[in-house]
């Protein structure tokens, strides 16, 4: 894929074509004038914090369209990121095999492929695999061994657990790859949907996958500035779970509570990254405990004391309640996250609106960016460009039937009976 | 040789150039350590009466005296100190139990001066409390697991669960309990007048609740103690919330005592028992030998309130207090409080508050990890107690697990005590812990409540201060948050039992 | 006008109040040389009124019918036009006693160390705090209107 540079702003095409031109800039360095390799951080141990851009697209009809627009997207936020990780997530991308569980799967060497898939035909059915599409460029370094699957889980062993629905074997399977078996990662296990990452800038990591050649009607993307080197493909952004992807430019100074709050609901978070929590957090309160997008936000990002007290008085009993209940849940620390699943599309803030976020609607378009020119790169007449308030949420759904009455999870197990 | 005379523990000196024999410290010490004679007009003193509570220090107008520890030395034992000889002394003198007042002051490692707290730098913004809202409201009660909520053809959003009764702080501060009867009415009037101002909650301790304050029920728990004093139904429904209490950190498996000389005639009525008599709450609650007996009595409570009211239990930090919790925690109650190793009292044998009972910082990391691993830590909150001394000790609790934080010995020593440990006397300089008409006047409510006030609200600031510096806003996103903590100068085993890591690792 | 309100309940019986009167009507008002150095010691314009355990400072009322202005021969008692306190002027009394006979409260008192003159509260001058107000550690005596 060529970068069309007429297309991007001056100043950016500036540093990219400084980019593309010297070597020394590619995140693996020149090894010319070292006498060692430069150590890298495996930030599947450590965790480190950074900053991004993120972005997003949705067509809220359902019509699919190319990778070719969230590319250019996130390519003009080139400077918010410095080549230390990138990646995408798309939805839509396998319609024929829309019925089979879309894994991709990264290794890191050969035995832990076959470990993985020794451990996946015992729960699976393989209905298809290949290698994921790649095209090597000079910019992108090592990869991992890409790999993807469309499975079907086997009926014998669902029937034998009792309680246990598609998602949670699928949620246990991932925990188990990821923690249990060696330089094996899931980046994602959803329905037609799939994530594409690893450690470059955005652009070139969707050159190296070929993403203009895909066609979704959900695309969300990352560009990564990590405070240190890192080496590891499973660091970058989107980070995927069930049929979940999120992208988040932030820090989360919550994290230890949030993350201890999940586990008391048996989620566990395998890796030292803050975003996990972020993605488990909407999967329990939306599938577990069946609360609406909009109420999600306000458990994130909760608003003030000040702000409820001033409200009317059966609104503030709902407020209330909601922070008494769910305090472990406010997501505290700064963070713009657009998360995805197959019908919809969130983007929010935290609760004092630390980092950018701006969105914008045309048509049946919905747009969420870092910054507003990455918008209108793509759309530059939008019908509608806002800033979101702090913990006002901006939400694209795909067209349905309109929700009337809360789905409660069919999934809740019995500890969760209220009080 | 019948009886040693005991060296004195203490040494006044006066110097003779500044002290003008105005006689103060001769009227103000209620241990008669200071005399004047009319014939010599000059003030003498009697330094084996001296207990070290400084009061004539504090109040001499020409600053002519100075309490010394009595340097008379002895050969230097490590083993055989001279407190430990004076506890033998007494003992074969008197044969009987060696009482004190007060928390253990014996140098047991204090956990928080080895924990360490986090800022934010670069990549996570501190905030300004001074200029941005920086919330420390805390609610105290049992809390459901998930909230049911129905959106409306309006698309208004309504709540379908009915939460129980919750206490609602403002800051995550309250008064620990001290019972009417170890301390004076005066000093009760204080912490009830501090609590209703600022927006928190006192205790009233196992002494009843005097009638004078019935009006401040909105900021009172009331206690249920084993020997059942002042209990009645309209002092159960008197209080914002009701606390049955096993035990107390200073005394770990005894009950309260209240020696004859501090029971007048208010304590007599309040507690309704004979004035002048001893009043000694038994060991267990003799209708509580069992967890069941427990869940029976929490909802008699509950009943008895109409389910108005958050039923909790006070427990004493001991070996297996994450068990015990855990088990009270299912049995129904709504709060659960843990007082540790170096808690405070009125009166307590001194061998069993010195070497009974755990520190309460590895209470509250090993309750708060138990109840997690049950899956039950929203059903009943945490309050931790025992020798909170400032608000770096308080946030670190926060951040090991506690929902709030009791404060007892700090509220009396803001009011004036200067821990002599001689409340057991009823003499106390400071008119605090006594009942004696002299000296309760010494302690005016009204400057009493002014600076428990003020100490409440300059640890609130400086909680905020730190939250802003971690980057946080709000403190529900500080509690049992252990990432925000380091440990430094702690083994391996410390730093696994309160769940933290060392220093100078990183996430 | 300000006047020094009593609470007795809180009063210690310490007497620091007395202390501090006698040292801001001595010649050197430093404590240690009002009480050992001078000759004759200054007197105290209050009194401490004791029994049991209740205690507290009496001082001049400053009443606003005073019998002693009425009883003064020479004119030595009289009003402070800017407090509103009553205030003997030493040079012009006599030490007749006359105000002290009729003083409802007593609490003027007879200065017999060197001339005779009838010694009572001044609220010290109306320009501060009266030093007994400010001394008091338990705020048993305190100005208010």
């Amino acid at each position: 894929m060529r970068i069309d540079t007429k297309m991007i702003g001056h100043a950016k095409t500036e540093s990219l074509n400084s980019a593309i031109r010297k070597p020394e800039s590619s995140p693996f360095g020149s090894e010319k004038g070292r006498l060692y390799r430069k150590k890298y951080l495996a930030d599947r141990d450590y965790r480190i914090p950074g900053n991004c851009a993120v972005s997003g697209i949705m067509n809220e009809a359902g019509k699919c369209f190319s990778g070719d627009a969230i590319i250019r997207s996130i390519a003009l936020m080139h400077d918010r990121a410095n080549g230390m990780g990138g990646g995408f997530a798309a939805y839509g991308i396998y319609p024929e095999m829309a019925k089979y569980y879309a894994f991709h799967m990264m290794y890191d060497e050969e035995d832990a492929k076959q470990n993985a898939e020794h451990y996946i035909r015992r729960y699976y059915t393989i209905i298809h695999d290949s290698p994921i599409r790649f095209k090597k460029t000079q910019k992108i370094g090592d990869n991992p061994l890409l790999w993807k699957y469309f499975l079907e889980p086997k009926k014998e062993v669902m029937h034998s657990q009792v309680l246990l629905s598609e998602e949670d074997m699928i949620a246990q399977t991932v925990t188990y790859v990821n923690s249990q078996i060696r330089n094996a990662f899931v980046v994602s296990s959803g329905k037609n949907m799939g994530i594409f990452k690893g450690v470059g800038y955005p652009e070139d990591i969707a050159e190296f996958y070929r993403l203009d050649q895909y066609k979704g009607y959900l695309w969300t993307s990352h560009g990564r500035f990590p405070t240190n080197s890192v080496a590891w493909w499973g660091g970058a952004h989107p980070f995927g779970f069930l049929d979940w992807s999120v992208v988040h430019n932030g820090e989360i100074s919550s994290y230890g509570i949030n993350r201890r709050y999940l586990e008391n609901f048996g989620y566990r978070c395998a890796f030292f990254t803050d975003t996990e929590v972020i993605i488990y957090l909407f999967d329990l309160l939306s599938r577990m405990h069946g609360i609406p997008f909009e109420i999600i936000a306000k458990i994130l990002s909760a608003p003030f004391w000040n702000d409820i007290e001033r409200m009317p008085e059966d609104e503030k009993r709902v407020y209330e309640s909601i922070r008494m209940v769910y305090a472990s849940a406010l997501i505290n620390g700064p963070f713009a996250v657009i998360a995805a699943n197959s019908d919809t599309m969130i983007g929010l803030n935290d609760r004092v609106k630390l980092r950018p976020l701006v969105a914008a609607r045309h048509g049946d378009f919905v747009y969420i960016a870092s910054e507003e020119s990455a918008i209108r790169e793509v759309c530059p007449r939008p019908d509608s460009v806002w800033m979101p308030r702090a913990g006002e949420p901006v939400i694209g759904r795909l067209k349905k039937e309109p929700l009337s009455e809360v789905q409660i999870g069919s999934h809740m197990k019995k500890e969760y009976e209220v009080m | 040789m019948a009886k040693v005379p005991l060296i004195s523990d203490f040494l006044v000196e006066r110097e003779k150039e500044k002290c003008i024999n105005c006689q103060v410290c001769c009227r103000m010490c209620a241990f008669d350590a200071h005399r004047y004679d009319p014939e010599t007009a000059q003030v003498s003193t009697d330094s084996s009466k001296c207990v070290g509570c400084h009061f004539c220090e504090s109040f001499c107008p020409t600053t002519a005296l100075t309490i010394k520890r009595n340097p008379s030395d002895s050969r230097e034992n490590a083993n055989w100190r001279q407190d430990v000889l004076k506890g033998i002394t007494k003992q074969a003198d008197t044969g009987g139990v060696l009482l004190t007042g007060m928390g253990c002051d014996r140098p047991y490692p204090i956990y928080w001066d080895h924990i360490l707290l986090n800022a934010s730098q670069v990549t996570n913004p501190s905030i300004d409390p001074l200029r941005e809202p920086m919330e420390l409201r805390t609610y105290i009660g049992r809390k459901p697991d998930c909230l049911r909520l129905e959106r409306s053809n309006k698309n208004k959003i309504s709540l379908k669960n009915t939460l129980s009764s919750q206490l609602v702080l403002e800051s995550p501060i309250l008064f620990s309990a001290m019972s009417y009867g170890s301390i004076s009415l005066n000093t009760c009037r204080s912490l009830a007048w501090a609590a209703s101002e600022f927006g928190t909650f006192y205790n009233t301790g196992e002494g009843g609740l005097h009638r004078d304050l019935y009006p401040y029920g909105k900021n009172t728990i009331v206690q249920v103690a084993s020997g059942r004093f002042g209990v009645h139904a309209e002092y159960l429904n008197a209080g914002a919330a009701i606390e049955i209490k096993i035990g107390q950190g200073a005394k770990p498996g005894i009950g309260g005592h209240l020696p004859g000389e501090k029971v007048d005639l208010e304590i007599s009525r309040t507690r309704m028992i004979p004035e002048g008599s001893d009043a000694i709450s038994p060991a267990p609650h003799h209708d509580i030998y069992s967890i069941e007996d427990l869940r029976q009595i929490i909802y008699a409570l509950k009943e008895a309130t109409k389910y108005r009211k958050p039923v909790g239990v006070k427990i004493s930090a001991v070996h297996n207090v994450a068990a015990i919790a855990t088990g009270i925690v299912r049995a129904g109650a709504d709060f659960v409080s843990i007082d540790g190793l170096r808690g405070g009292t009125g009166a307590a044998p001194t061998i069993i508050r010195n070497n009974v009972g755990i520190p309460i910082e590895l209470a509250i990391a090993a309750v708060d990890t138990r109840l997690r691993e049950e899956g039950i830590r929203n059903q009943a909150s945490v309050i931790a107690a025992g020798g909170f001394r400032n608000s770096g000790d308080i946030i670190k609790a926060v951040a090991l697990g506690a929902d709030a934080v009791y404060i007892g010995t700090a509220a009396l020593v803001a009011m004036g005590c200067h821990i002599c440990q001689k409340c057991y006397t009823g003499k106390c300089n400071w008119g605090i812990a006594t009942q004696d008409p002299y000296l309760t006047k010494r302690l005016n409510p009204k400057i009493g409540a002014r600076r428990l006030i003020n100490l409440l609200r300059a640890w609130s600031l400086e909680i905020k201060e730190m939250l802003g510096g971690m980057g946080i806003n709000a403190i529900e996103s500080l509690r049992g948050n252990r990432e925000a903590l380091r440990g430094v100068g702690l083994s391996d085993v410390d730093l696994k039992i309160l769940g933290i890591k060392p220093a100078g690792e990183a996430w | 006008m300000k006047k020094i309100m009593i609470h007795e309940e809180y009063c210690m019986g310490c007497r620091l109040c007395e202390i501090h009167c006698l040292v801001q009507h001595s010649k050197s008002k430093e404590i240690i040389k009002a009480y050992k150095g001078e000759y004759p010691k200054a007197m105290p314009r209050l009194v401490i009124e004791e029994k049991g355990y209740h205690s507290f400072a009496l001082q001049c009322r400053h009443c606003e019918e005073a019998p002693c202005l009425e009883a003064c021969m020479t004119g030595a008692m009289h009003r402070d036009p800017k407090t509103g306190a009553v205030i003997c002027d030493e040079e012009k009394c006599v030490g007749c006693w006359m105000c002290i006979m009729v003083c409802p409260f007593g609490v003027i008192a007879r200065n017999t160390e060197g001339k005779k003159v009838a010694s009572k509260c001044d609220l010290c001058g109306g320009e501060t705090e009266p030093v007994c107000v400010k001394n008091c550690p338990n705020e048993a005596i305190t100005l208010e209107d």
